[in-house]
């Protein structure tokens, strides 16, 4: 590991002004750390943004929960309150790799890095999410832009994610069987709005299946989704799934979340 | 006192290990330690133009950077194969040179070039980063099955083969085959692994200027051969002047029976810096560099008559060796492989022929089992394939082909002293509710989902032995055992032994059968083991051996120690020696009913004389003391042997396959410890079934490693495991007093075919490769449904 300039931030304002294109914020960790240690990244200064208090909570009102940037992923898992307003994602932090990367990784630091198979983005997608950041609020179907990639700033902190409770919703997810993550997770979310069908793992970024939306809109069954043609074209292969399985998948798993809903 | 063999004595290592307090090598730290780093090749293959270490020397921090122009100026000599293998035309096989530290090719992503002793890691790693290293870069050999037509990766051994091996008669299974009603015809691979000890290696080194002593700490399995062959074959130093302690160690599973390249430069080096070194393997290095285990292509074929009974096998593999030969790397396949692949059969004519391979990937060595497991596998699939072709029941086609008498002579090498494998399988199939398949088939069916049943019957020879066979068959040492125990003049017992436990709890078996021989409290006697500088020479812990050889010099040591004991006694007690009975550690000579404990007896052998209260006089010609040693070269292996029964239960949707029941009955002669016994063969299960469902190396074309870490490599987890339903039979073995056999490996043997026949059976008998991953079982379901589609 490269030597690093290590800052404690006392709130959102000063994280901010020590950012720039070279820094990174530690929040669990649990991505930072380990590219670090291999080599793989390198940063002049490193913002820890765990002691910003404002930073941490679940808040549930009439339509939408509200998590705060480093609430760790026990913490949803756990929270009585998410367990009462959307099951289904306190269900998929459960299912985010081990108890210690539960113990430590945050849902801010998984959305702000958009791993293309981490679980909460296909959650932000399905549910409609807000991500307030310290100078706005984003649409997550804007905030993710590619593998990696978000819209964020490197000087914006995300302070909380506000997803939109659903009148009916499930996560399922194939993990990769080595790494835990999803070699391909659907979530599907059934709103007075609409219905999304947020999909991760399957490609070099989350995105809400359309298709299969549609098809659900119609007729919210699994058998509405056989007729539904999910193509490979686009999809990831790599030693654990070829492109063409991840296709087949995404409808496998939709249909496992419908008929969990 | 009642017998501790065959009790549940809880183990004495758990305090250690489970608070936290086991030493292992990275927990040992010398004064002006330097910590080192090792420079290795990136590629798989490339000749070495030029190592240019200039600006790393200025590094902060550097105290030196040695590379392999200092290992050849120096003669420090390489690292070595043990077993001699010969081909079936009587030619020796062929073996590369591999120098601790390449110094002009390098032969797979990972071979160190050079290494880096810094005053802290850090500035060994950033040093690291400066050694430039100009390679020339060429195309790499990485695929097993096309190595024999690539390019020769060493000068002089053309086709990549080590040899071509043959054990068995080509004519007399040819005359079989002729005879045969049908042959059953099997291609399969045996997948890749990689060992995975929790503990990666590590070494520290303390070079003592003085006495000239350098001691190795290190990750080993068998300190006494590493120093051996680290004195003998590398030169480093006499073995008078080397030690070599391998303390708490995490595991090892074969991997760690290999003296590696940094122990040999890591001692080397620290007389030549005069320095102490500590170098512990990061994750990645020991993905890239442990020894790894398995990588077969076989083709076989079973001769079989309509009603099912075997006439002939054929075996025809291509074993992967990697890029060098190591100590098991060229006996796994052939002696550990070749003769158990006729499985638990009556077969009247058979052979097994092994081409071993170069490969421009991490040697390949042997893997709990080495060998057995890989001959299991490919017995057990090509029975239940002849099983389903014939339609025979599985259970039955076995029970058909199993011997009922022994002693049993196997095939191709080994007389079986004792088994009971009709009481082994009847037992397996009762506890596993067999009949009740059926039903629970129907039952998953009615959820969408597939059920299997997979039936294995097994036998395995381990503790390797004699020793003048062993060697006859081209093994560089003998592979005895030794023991000492010593009795403290206050009645306290120390066991030395020369095998090593990483994980197989010697500390308490050990005890156990010296607390059974002697009649001493097991609380009183300590188990030593892992330090050249203490006890006698021993060959280590590998191959299912500890407790069947080394075990056994303790035992035999026991023995003589009871014997002497009997003489000073019997002085002590006014009798003849041949009047003294020992039993529940008192002497007793039954016509006066005068005893003395064996404590006591211990007592007087230090203080012979007779002084106010002390009484003790030694008997005329004997010396003082209670210690005795012991070597133990048994007359065979053993051969533990038993059956499993396993159910998967399929999603044909996604190709999960759920491992839902597991049954397993092993017969490993007289068990001293249950608790332990069942702890090793639910590890060794854990590790079979890994290989069948998740774990695979795999290199690309180039011969970079894919799967170099937990994010890829994928290891078994609890969760994906059931509950295991353990039952044993018991036929003692002959070969030793105590009637034990090996039970280390058992698992691992068994577990992969038991898997994978319920796998394919719940396929309809639709082959797939190892390991099942999901994708290829979705992908035979589909194909199954096109085809039964088809077929109504
Ligand atoms: C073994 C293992 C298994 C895992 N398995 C899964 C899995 O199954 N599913 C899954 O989804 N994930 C998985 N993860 C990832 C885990 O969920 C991490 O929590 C996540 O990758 C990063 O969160 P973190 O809090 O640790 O972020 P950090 O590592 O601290 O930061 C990651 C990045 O996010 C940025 N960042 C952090 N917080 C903010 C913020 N508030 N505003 C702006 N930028 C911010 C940082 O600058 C940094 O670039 C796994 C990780 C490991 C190590």
């Amino acid at each position: 590991m490269k030597t690093f300039n290590y800052h404690s931030a006392k709130d959102v304002k000063e994280a901010s002004k020590l950012a720039s294109s070279n820094s990174a914020f530690l929040a669990g960790g649990m991505t930072t750390i380990p590219s670090m240690k291999l080599g793989l990244a390198s940063y002049k200064d490193i913002i820890d943004i765990k002691r910003i208090k404002k930073l941490s909570g679940i808040k549930v009102s009439g339509k939408t929960v509200t998590i705060g940037a480093t609430t760790k992923h026990s913490e949803v898992a756990s929270s009585k309150d998410v367990k009462k307003a959307i099951p289904s994602l306190a269900a998929l932090a459960e299912g985010i790799g081990d108890p210690q990367v539960r113990n430590r990784g945050t849902i801010g630091g998984s959305i702000a890095n958009n791993d293309p198979a981490a679980d909460y983005p296909s959650a932000c997608i399905a549910l409609n999410a807000t991500i307030h950041t310290n100078n706005r609020s984003i649409d997550a179907e804007k905030f993710f832009r590619g593998m990696f990639e978000t819209c964020l700033k490197s000087t914006e902190v995300i302070e909380s994610i506000e997803f939109s409770i659903p009148q009916k919703s499930s996560y399922q997810k194939l993990p990769n069987p080595a790494s835990r993550y999803a070699i391909v997770g659907v979530y599907v979310a059934q709103h007075k709005t609409g219905i999304n069908v947020g999909v991760t793992g399957a490609k070099s970024c989350v995105y809400n299946d359309k298709d299969l939306a549609g098809a659900l809109t119609k007729n919210f069954s699994s058998s509405a989704i056989d007729s539904v043609k999910v193509s490979s074209s686009g999809m990831n292969s790599d030693i654990h799934a070829s492109s063409d399985y991840r296709a087949n998948m995404v409808k496998a798993f939709a249909k496992k979340a419908v008929d969990a809903c | 006192m009642a017998s501790l063999v065959g009790s549940r004595v809880e183990r004495k290592e758990d305090k250690r290990f489970l608070t936290g307090k086991g030493r292992y090598t990275s927990d040992i730290n010398i004064a002006n330690q330097t910590y080192a780093i090792f420079i290795r090749s990136p590629h798989a293959r490339a000749k070495i133009k030029k190592i240019d270490t200039s600006k790393a020397l200025k590094s902060s921090g550097v105290v030196d950077i040695l590379t392999g122009e200092h290992i050849a100026q120096d003669k420090i000599g390489g690292l070595i194969a043990g077993w001699a293998i010969r081909s079936e035309d009587g030619s020796e096989m062929k073996c590369p040179a591999n120098p601790p530290l390449a110094k002009d090719s390098v032969n797979f992503v990972g071979d160190p070039v050079a290494v880096v002793f810094a005053e802290t890691l850090d500035e060994a790693r950033a040093a690291a980063e400066l050694v430039k290293v100009d390679y020339k870069v060429l195309k790499a050999v990485s695929n097993l099955g096309e190595a024999m037509n690539s390019e020769a990766i060493h000068d002089g051994i053309d086709k990549n083969l080590c040899y071509d091996w043959l054990l068995g008669d080509r004519q007399k299974v040819k005359e079989a085959f002729d005879k045969a009603d049908k042959i059953i015809k099997l291609d399969i691979n045996n997948n890749r692994l990689i060992p995975n000890a929790m503990e990666p290696r590590a070494c520290v080194i303390d070079y003592n200027t003085a006495s000239e002593e350098i001691t190795c700490y290190t990750t080993s399995q068998n300190p006494h051969l590493s120093r051996l062959i680290m004195s003998a074959f590398g030169g480093v130093a006499p073995e008078n002047k080397l030690r070599v302690v391998a303390p708490d160690v995490g595991g090892g599973f074969g991997s760690k029976i290999n003296l590696y390249n940094e122990e040999i430069v890591c001692s080397w080096a620290s007389k030549k810096i005069e320095r102490p070194i500590k170098w512990v393997a990061e994750r990645t290095e020991s993905f890239l560099t442990d020894t790894h285990g398995r990588d077969h292509i076989t083709h076989a074929e079973l001769a079989v008559t309509n009603d099912g009974k075997f006439l002939g096998f054929k075996n025809e593999t291509i074993a992967n060796l990697g890029a060098y030969a190591r100590v098991f790397g060229t006996v796994t396949p052939t002696y550990l492989f070749g003769p158990c692949a006729t499985g638990v059969y009556i077969m009247p004519a058979a052979y097994s022929n092994v081409k071993a391979v170069y490969t421009n990937t991490a040697p390949v060595d042997a893997y709990r089992g080495a060998g057995r497991p890989e001959a299991t596998y490919t017995i057990e699939r090509i029975v239940d394939k002849a099983a389903m072709e014939l339609g025979i029941d599985p259970i039955e086609i076995r029970m058909k082909n199993f011997p009922t008498e022994f002693p049993f002579k196997q095939t191709l090498v080994h007389q079986i002293d004792s088994g009971d494998y009709v009481a082994g399988l009847n037992k397996a199939k009762e506890m596993a509710d067999y009949d009740g398949f059926a039903a629970r088939k129907k039952e998953s069916e009615s959820k969408g989902k597939l059920r299997g049943i997979g039936v294995t019957s097994y036998f395995e020879a381990c503790g390797i032995a004699p020793s003048p066979v062993v060697m006859m068959l081209g093994c560089g040492v003998g592979l005895w055992e030794s023991a000492e125990v010593r009795f403290n003049p206050t009645g306290q017992v120390t066991v030395y032994t020369g095998s090593h436990s990483h994980g197989q709890s010697h500390q308490t078996t050990f005890a156990q059968i010296a607390a059974d021989e002697l009649g001493v409290p097991i609380e009183n006697i300590d188990v030593v083991h892992g330090d050249t500088d203490k006890g006698t020479f021993g060959m280590g812990t590998y191959g299912s051996r500890s407790l069947t050889v080394g075990g056994i010099a303790i035992v035999n040591a026991c023995k003589k120690i009871v014997n002497k004991g009997k003489k000073i006694a019997a002085k002590m007690l006014e009798a003849s020696p041949d009047e003294v009975d020992f039993k529940n550690g008192e002497f007793v000579v039954a016509k006066s009913n005068k005893k003395k404990t064996i404590g006591e007896v211990a007592f007087a052998s230090y203080l012979p004389g007779v002084r106010d209260e002390v009484k003790s006089p030694l008997p005329e010609g004997e010396e003082p003391g209670l210690i005795e040693s012991s070597f133990f070269d048994p007359a065979n292996f053993s051969f533990p042997a038993g059956s499993h029964i396993c159910e998967v239960e399929i999603d044909p949707e996604t190709g999960h396959v759920k491992l839902d029941k597991y049954t397993a009955v092993d017969d490993f002669g007289t068990i001293v410890n249950p608790l332990i016994v069942e702890g090793q063969v639910h590890g060794g299960l854990a590790q079979g079934i890994g290989q069948a469902l998740y774990e695979n190396a795999q290199y690309d074309d180039s011969g970079q490693l894919i799967t170099a870490s937990y994010m890829d490599y994928t290891m078994p987890r609890a969760d994906d495991l059931p509950d295991f339903n353990l039952g044993f039979t018991c036929t003692k073995a002959t070969t030793n007093p105590l009637g034990v056999k090996g039970c280390g490996e058992a698992g691992t043997i068994a577990a992969t075919p038991t898997v994978m026949n319920a796998v394919i059976n719940a396929l309809d008998g639709k082959e797939i490769s190892l390991p099942a991953t999901a994708e290829k079982v979705w992908k035979a379901c589909k194909e199954m449904k096109k085809s039964n589609a088809k077929a109504a």
